[in-house]
């Protein structure tokens, strides 16, 4: 009877069965098969499922978030496996049977030090290896797609950025074009092969502006601007969503935009500038930021003696001089 | 009984009597009526009839700004909801008694979404509001998914208006006029984006927040 068969079929009358030889055997046993599935699931998923994994490749921070996404799981996936097959191996091998003794018992009941301690090394080095990983995609030029700030640190290499401005207010964004007279629209519309630079702000409350398959996250706080950038490198759609719990109609709070060729969207903004031109006009001066007052979004706080929820100072009320 | 047991029976008794709560609270709350336009001129336009009051006037929230639906039947309902029929024209009138103010985001002073991005007021057709100038936007009729806009031009706020719903033509008021296609059968949401919810969080609270004052549904069925 081989070592196998003597640890793996041990009777009720051989407690002692499971001996060092034996452990050794059922290590390497483990080993082999962990390395075998790694080596074969490992590939597969990157090359197959990877492509497919989100937030896609439309920008360039998009494209690092899935690069990033498939390095984790292909850390992840070969720990998982260590774990599952030792645990399933554990259950087939070593189950009690029924009236019979306990099929680990004494000495290797107790632990192993060198299991112990090579855990804690392996997945101590794993945890330390993404920390510096994961720091380094944050940091690269660019950033990783979300809200800077307003005086961002990691900014691109491009030297033709594309402004865009997110306002967000309660319940919706718009997006004001400075290149293009500041028009205002509803429409998010940007070019391929351009970096965008993204001022995100609010009207009211928290916002969260959200546009998933450009990895783009940044929180729209009001008298705020928080920047983020991307590179686009795909044509197609996207959605736009709010991700910060905005008020009652937040889940409603989403639009879709587009990534188009640049003459197209030269022709589209330049379109866009000369429909919206008249109400243009009667939009404040572009900003950073809008600070909504007694008389709307044109700038200012509220004053001391104005309450803005008065009914009576908030509708057609005029600022006092230096109020704004 | 064992413990296990008496455990299973305490939480399974706890989860009856927290869903029939919630079940209550949601019964009490309720929800508005929905007006039914789908029975309406069959194959044909439907036309719809709102109107918007500065104070309902009565209820729970008398101060609370509101809309108003008219059903078929020529009753004011005190609902946001109203159904129509998909692929259709949907021709809709706004009775406009509020007063108004500057917009906080003049982009909703443009009229979008609508046959010819424009809209009727008062016979007059315009295309954008200038909510700086004149009495200013009340309130807008919002569907943000179909892209619809119309900025409801304001009364004086000088002038005696209505206090309380249904206010007839008598009180000062604005008639707002346009028309869409329906979509595809689904609920649609619409708002005001005026934050006209006074004494609230940034105005967007109370009948802001509230379906059957200043946001509701449109409900398209095929």
């Amino acid at each position: 009877m081989s070592e196998t068969q003597t640890a793996g079929t041990s009777t009720p009358a051989d407690p002692t069965a499971n001996t060092p030889t034996d452990q050794t055997h059922h290590w390497w046993r483990l080993i082999a098969v962990w390395v075998v599935l790694s080596a074969i699931l490992d590939p597969l998923f990157y090359y197959l499922a990877g492509p497919h994994i989100p937030p896609g490749t439309m920008t360039d921070v998009a494209q690092g978030a899935q690069f990033d996404f498939n390095i984790l799981f292909i850390i992840a996936l070969p720990v998982l496996l260590a774990v599952w097959i030792y645990v399933i191996y554990a259950i087939v091998m070593w189950r009690a049977s029924r009236g019979g003794p306990e099929p680990v018992a004494e000495a290797h009941s107790r632990g192993h030090l060198g299991i112990q301690v090579g855990w804690i090394l392996s997945t101590t080095v794993i945890v330390i290896f993404l920390f510096g990983f994961g720091t380094y995609e944050l940091v690269q030029p660019g950033g990783a797609g979300g809200g800077q700030g307003s005086s961002p640190i990691w900014t691109p290499t491009s030297k033709t950025i594309l402004p865009i401005q997110v306002i967000g207010q309660q319940w919706k964004f718009t997006y004001r074009y400075p290149t293009f007279g500041g028009f205002e629209t509803n429409q998010l519309v940007i070019p391929n092969d351009t970096t965008i630079e993204f001022n995100v702000t609010s009207l009211d409350v928290i916002h969260s502006f959200w546009a998933y398959q450009l990895n783009v996250k940044a929180d729209a706080n009001p008298d705020y601007n928080n920047v983020a950038y991307a590179t686009t490198q795909q044509l197609g759609t996207f959605i736009v969503r709010c991700s910060e719990l905005c008020g009652i109609w937040h889940g409603a709070m989403y639009n879709n935009g587009a990534v188009v060729t640049k003459s197209q969207f030269e022709s589209w903004a330049r379109l866009t500038e000369f429909r919206l031109r008249k109400n243009t006009k009667l939009l404040p001066p572009y900003a950073l930021t809008y600070t909504p007052d007694a008389n709307g979004a044109d700038g200012g706080y509220y004053p001391d003696n104005v309450d803005p929820y008065s009914k009576v100072e908030t509708y057609g009320a005029k600022q006092p001089k230096g109020g704004g | 009984m064992s413990l296990a047991w008496k455990v299973t029976v305490t939480v399974v008794l706890f989860a009856v009597c927290a869903a029939a709560g919630v079940i209550l609270i949601v019964a009490l709350l309720g929800t508005p009526p929905t007006v039914d336009y789908t029975a309406q001129s069959p194959g044909g336009a439907v036309n719809v009839a709102l109107q918007t009051v500065g104070t309902y006037g009565s209820g729970s929230h008398a101060s609370w700004v509101s809309y108003l639906v008219r059903s078929p039947q020529g009753q004011w309902v005190h609902t946001t909801n109203f159904q129509v029929p998909a692929h259709t024209r949907i021709n809709v009138t706004i009775y406009q008694y509020d007063s108004g103010s500057p917009l906080r985001n003049q982009q909703t002073g443009l009229v979008t979404g609508t046959y010819g991005n424009a809209a009727l007021l008062n016979g007059k057709t315009f295309q954008v509001i200038n909510s700086n100038a004149g009495n200013g936007v009340a309130h807008t009729f919002s569907i943000p998914s179909l892209g619809i806009n119309v900025p409801l031009y304001a009364n004086n706020g000088n002038a005696n208006l209505c206090g309380a719903a249904p206010c007839t033509l008598k009180s000062p008021h604005n008639i707002i006029r346009f028309s869409f296609t329906s979509p595809g059968s689904g609920n649609y949401r619409w708002q005001c984006f005026v934050p006209c919810g006074l004494g609230f969080l940034f105005g967007n609270g109370g009948p802001m927040s509230t379906l059957g004052y200043m946001g509701g549904f449109m409900k398209v069925v095929a």
